[in-house]
């Protein structure tokens, strides 16, 4: 069991109030999370104490920043159970994480008539550098289509799959759909055909309990501002062996070893794919987020937002104007929804009147829409510092947006 | 921020009723307007009459109450314009909805008078110009290639 009172009162801005002394009530952790203290103090003292370039600096605050820089990447490893520290790249956010695969990956091992294979649920992350990258090798991107509420037609997958699908890149859970994807079941098919697998574990990480070594995903991604950290911080994780095989991403300083005018040598993983000063702040902060993460358990978090997440629906489909997207089980805490006849962008509007933070649009994922024949949806999401009372001010706004619309 | 300033009964009749809604077959002037952040799109049609004077306009799209609305009374009060005073008048309107200039109601645009309660609500003012902004580069377009 979570104290959700004691974790919200960790939270700064939601002591906030808006609109008029409306306390605020964020549903929208899907898009970025709340920070908590520890993290916000992380940031403060590390400047305040410790700021020095890292690897570089052979004085003892440069020293000290390098050790908490690389205690973060090993705090990262054991928190997804990474085998090696090795095997984490710090990178700006998930989106370049998959740009940094994409890029070279692709450069190395894909030719014209490989193909690559996403799904229909897509984060706009996860589509448009593969688009870029067939466009560029010649290789062609594939789609694994949606059937039902919004689930991967594994059927299709499997006609799909051929020894000619060098690389699949697929989101673990859709931030639009709610979908938990069977990745375990995608993970061991796709290497069934010798093709590598990515996951964009960007809406998980935060809220389930994640182990890579059980998975034996190639590739995953994760963002650290969807759980707690700040903005700017991300990761990649990849299979030590298989990051060591690939090119560089961005070049410049700290990824090389030996440079002359010419030529240069490349570090080893991972320091080769982090040219330039990292975000050395924010790597630390991630740590912290982690250890706040931890020291709640990810197993209390999951189930705490199940738990909303089951009540939220519970309650939206009290109000029958309301349609729910996504699968009716087994689904992550996003919930998407339109009202009869009312545009998101007006609920949303409507709702911040009350102090009520929800999405209106497309959610990035402008295929689903699409798919779902609407023009763009409304989505509520969930967090620790969440509570059923934050989701009965919700319904009770909602019930004002259907009087406004609905009177005249 | 007032609710009702922007939800007004004048809005919502028009997001519900919208005026001039549907294609038209050969139009003189047909151009679509996109908004990618939140997925608003919009088709305006033109039927000019001597190349000049807008005969009607007609749209198509979705979008929230306050882009319909606002689409809605755009194809009213721009019908019976010369293609310059349509320019003039949109850019008349998009400076009133920066809050550049004072909302003037005129008689002959009255309701649209409405949209002054989206100035309280900024990240809204788009939703309100997109047809507009859309109008005004099928109407230039329209005019260079003449």
């Amino acid at each position: 069991m979570l104290n959700i009172e004691k974790i919200k009162s960790d939270f700064p801005i939601l002591k906030r109030k808006v609109n008029g002394e409306k306390p605020l009530i964020y549903l929208d952790s899907a898009a970025t999370t709340q920070k908590p203290l520890q993290v916000i103090d992380a940031i403060s003292n590390y400047y305040k104490n410790s700021n020095a370039n890292v690897h570089r600096g052979v004085y003892s605050i440069g020293h000290e920043s390098t050790e908490m820089y690389e205690n973060a990447r090993k705090k990262v490893a054991k928190f997804i159970n990474a085998k090696s520290e090795n095997s984490i790249v710090f990178t700006r956010n998930a989106t370049e994480s998959i740009n940094l695969i994409a890029k070279t990956y692709a450069k190395k091992f894909l030719k014209a008539n490989d193909e690559i294979l996403v799904s229909q649920m897509e984060h706009h992350s996860n589509l448009i550098p593969w688009q870029i990258i067939a466009e560029e090798s010649g290789a062609k991107l594939k789609f694994i289509p949606l059937i039902e509420n919004g689930i991967l037609d594994l059927t299709q997958l499997e006609k799909l799959i051929s020894q000619k699908t060098k690389i699949i890149s697929l989101v673990h859970v859709s931030n639009t759909l709610g979908t938990i994807n069977p990745i375990e079941k995608i993970i061991s098919l796709a290497h069934s055909f010798n093709a590598k697998i990515l996951i964009d574990a960007s809406q998980s990480v935060p809220h389930m309990e994640i182990d890579v070594e059980k998975l034996d995903c190639d590739f995953l991604v994760f963002s650290g501002h969807k759980m707690l950290a700040p903005t700017g911080i991300g990761v990649l994780y990849g299979k030590e062996n298989l990051l060591e095989e690939l090119p560089p991403f961005l070049s410049g300083g700290e990824m090389i070893s030996e440079v002359h005018l010419e030529t240069a040598n490349y570090r080893q993983t991972p320091w080769k794919f982090e040219a330039g000063t990292p975000n050395v702040s924010g790597t630390i902060a991630l740590s912290t987020a982690i250890d706040y993460l931890l020291s709640l358990g990810m197993g209390n978090i999951h189930k705490h937002e199940i738990e909303l997440t089951q009540y939220a629906i519970y309650e939206l489909n009290k109000i029958p104007e309301i349609k729910i997207f996504g699968p009716t089980e087994n689904r992550g805490n996003v919930v998407s929804f339109n009202f009869e006849n009312i545009h998101p962008h007006d609920i949303s509007t409507i709702l911040d009147n009350d102090g009520i933070c929800i999405r209106a649009g497309h959610n990035c994922t402008q295929p689903i829409i699409r798919w779902l024949n609407v023009s763009a949806v409304a989505r509520v999401s969930f967090y620790i510092y969440n509570t059923k009372e934050d989701i009965d001010i919700f319904i009770s706004s909602l019930k004002k947006v259907k009087k406004i619309f609905y009177a005249t | 921020m007032q609710l009702e300033e922007l939800y007004q009964t004048i809005i919502l009749e028009h997001y519900k009723e919208p005026h001039n809604f549907g294609e038209i077959k050969n139009p003189d002037i047909e151009e679509r307007g996109y908004n990618e952040s939140c997925g608003d799109d919009v088709k305006v049609f033109v039927k000019l009459i001597n190349e000049n004077k807008i005969d009607s306009i007609n749209f198509i799209g979705k979008g929230c109450a306050i882009s319909q609305a606002s689409t809605s009374m755009l194809t009213d009060v721009l019908k019976g314009k010369s293609i310059e005073e349509a320019i003039d008048f949109i850019e008349n309107f998009k400076s009133m909805m920066k809050g550049e200039k004072d909302f003037i109601s005129e008689n002959d645009f009255e309701e649209l008078s409405a949209m002054k309660g989206v100035l309280q609500f900024p990240v809204r003012v788009k939703c309100a110009t997109l047809a507009w902004n859309t109008l005004k580069n099928g109407l230039i377009k329209y005019q260079n290639k003449q």
